[in-house]
């Protein structure tokens, strides 16, 4: 039985400081977080982190921890994510979340939080400048950011057996994932406009690099969990999507094609000969006809391979459940969601208007360029793609097609908003969240699998989480509510 | 968590609007590209000022 798909989403935005003569987008992200940021900030405890370490058995030399410039501004939220500065991008982390609809919250809860940031650094630049962030992936330059997708995966599962099912899944899925981009970067070949953000940035099959030779499968292994029970797959290939409907399937889906991978539920090769081009070949087709060679000699559109996977995974839901993803209502929630969008796409990419990024971006820029005449190549095109993405409610032209009713919502913006400062209930995220919340001075340093805490005697008290299932409100909620000092919960949590 | 809520307007059903169902396509046509139009001028508004230089001052340099 495949273990649960907790899974969360990490989104670097890309950031300008407007009106500045050198502007320094380290600065300026610095200032966004310090920006939001009003209590005392908890630092990020750096112990546990590895990013060098292959899932494939092997360490890379060099491979550091984050330097200590960046701890300077890394924030742990009362929300349970994490908030810091990435090389030159602000980056948020969300908390983990148990199914992909919380995953959607959280992300959207995100954009808020950034969108809140920029206000609050408004006191913090000089007369004149302003602080722009975007939710996107790439600047048109050949300069590309990520947004990265993690799943709890059950570490007995062969990563050979995860690489050969989730290449084809990668390269077909874009077909509702990807977020649109007017042109190419990277050398690829020109079009007008295509379905991913981050396909033409894909340059090996399977690797641990996320900057340089980006590969289809990142084999970073570093759990943030029990490393003999779970793996964290990281996920590089996805766009940051701003359409509710893109993420929920992006997470839904990819959820239930990793647990049926685990119970060995993917009987059919499904691979694709050259992967790597077909990650181009399908962002570049927006007929969604043009056909992949298959490794066993036949010829498939990237649709046809999502039939495929959907088609297990209806056996799937029918024999095992989904349990895993967040249960069967859910599950299926996603399931009719998925075979839809297939079908629309089948027949007509444009009745997903206001349902998917690429569609929807790719519609509205058709409707300016016919307007006005324009041509693809026209500058004006590029500023609709990038204005997509700004973050800032009144300048974001996807909010303005949220406020003329053209895009479908998932969430209700009061729950977006109690997800900003509330931790997900279901996960250990509740824990790090609640604790921050009731105790914050308390909270020495943070991570994802432990938090050290100050009770007011020596030595610090490190509390481990490295279950990422267990400190959810169902088992820890009552100790909150007896405890009235963070040693009462120390006390508590070890037990009598 | 709320239940999904389509936010889009409901198509007018047939027995509300018997006469403009006949009226047929080149109509409803017409509204919606009006509403349309409308909306492109609404992002001619927030649109930044120009384009060229704006796009080309973008650049991202570092990430992942």
């Amino acid at each position: 039985m495949a273990v649960p798909k907790l899974c969360g989403i990490e989104t670097e935005y890309g950031v300008v400081l407007r009106g500045a003569a050198d502007p320094n987008p380290v600065l300026a992200s610095s200032l966004l977080i310090n920006g939001f940021v009003d209590q005392r900030r908890i630092g990020w405890d750096f112990e546990d982190e590895s990013p060098g370490t292959d899932a494939r058995g092997f360490a890379r030399d060099g491979a550091q921890p984050p330097d200590i410039e960046t701890h300077l501004v890394n924030a742990v939220l009362t929300n349970g994510a994490r908030y810091y500065v990435d090389h030159a991008h602000p980056e948020y982390s969300s908390p983990e979340c148990s199914d992909a609809l919380q995953a959607v919250l959280y992300d959207k809860a995100g954009e808020r939080i950034l969108a809140r940031s920029m206000q609050a650094a408004r006191r913090l630049v000089n007369e004149g400048q302003e602080i722009v962030v975007y939710k996107n992936n790439s600047d048109g330059k050949g300069n590309s950011y990520g947004c990265h997708e993690n799943y709890l995966v059950d570490r007995g599962v062969p990563f050979v057996q995860l690489v050969r099912n989730l290449v084809p899944w990668f390269v077909t899925r874009q077909v509702f994932c990807g977020a649109g981009k007017v042109g190419s970067e990277n050398g690829a070949e020109r079009v007008d406009f295509q379905i991913s953000q981050r396909a033409d940035f894909f340059e090996e099959e399977v690797g641990l690099e996320t900057t340089l030779k980006r590969p289809i499968v990142n084999t970073r292994d570093e759990p943030h969990a029990d490393p003999q029970r779970y793996r964290r797959l990281h996920v590089i290939v996805g766009d940051a999507n701003l359409c509710e409907v893109s993420t929920l399937l992006k997470v839904g889906t990819t959820s239930i094609v990793l647990a049926m991978i685990e119970d060995g539920f993917v009987t059919k090769d499904l691979s694709i000969t050259a992967p790597v081009p077909a990650m181009q070949q399908v962002s570049h087709d927006l007929t969604l006809r043009r056909p992949l060679a298959m490794a066993d000699g036949s010829r498939a559109t990237a649709i046809e391979v999502q039939w495929e996977f959907l088609r297990l995974a209806r056996k799937y839901a029918d024999e095992v459940g989904l349990d895993a993803c967040g249960g069967d209502e859910l599950g299926a929630v996603v399931l009719d969601r998925w075979e839809q969008t297939l079908a629309a796409l089948e027949r007509d990419p444009d009745e997903l208007d206001g349902v998917l990024d690429w569609v929807t971006k790719y519609r509205l820029l058709r409707a300016y360029a016919d307007r006005d005449g324009l041509d693809w190549r026209n500058a004006k095109l590029a500023l609709l793609d990038l204005q997509y993405h700004d973050v800032r409610p009144d300048r974001s032209l996807y909010e303005r097609l949220v406020n003329a009713g053209k895009v479908e919502r998932v969430l209700s913006e009061s729950d977006v908003t109690a997800a900003m400062v509330e931790p997900p209930p279901t996960t250990r995220a509740f824990f790090r969240g609640t604790v921050l919340q009731r105790w914050p001075d308390a909270v020495v340093a943070a991570n994802w699998d432990s938090l050290v805490l100050d009770v007011g005697t020596d030595p610090l008290r490190r509390i481990p989480m490295m279950e990422p299932t267990r400190g959810t409100r169902e088992h820890v909620g009552a100790l909150f509510e007896a405890a009235r000092t963070p040693r009462d919960l120390v006390e508590l949590l070890q037990g009598p | 968590m709320a239940e999904r809520e389509r936010k889009q307007k409901p198509a007018p059903s047939k027995r509300d609007e018997p006469v403009a169902d006949a009226a047929a396509p080149s109509e409803k046509g017409e509204k919606l590209k009006d509403e349309l139009d409308d909306l492109l001028d609404e992002i001619d508004s927030v649109l930044e000022a120009n384009a060229e230089d704006f796009v080309r001052s973008y650049v991202q340099k570092g990430g992942e």
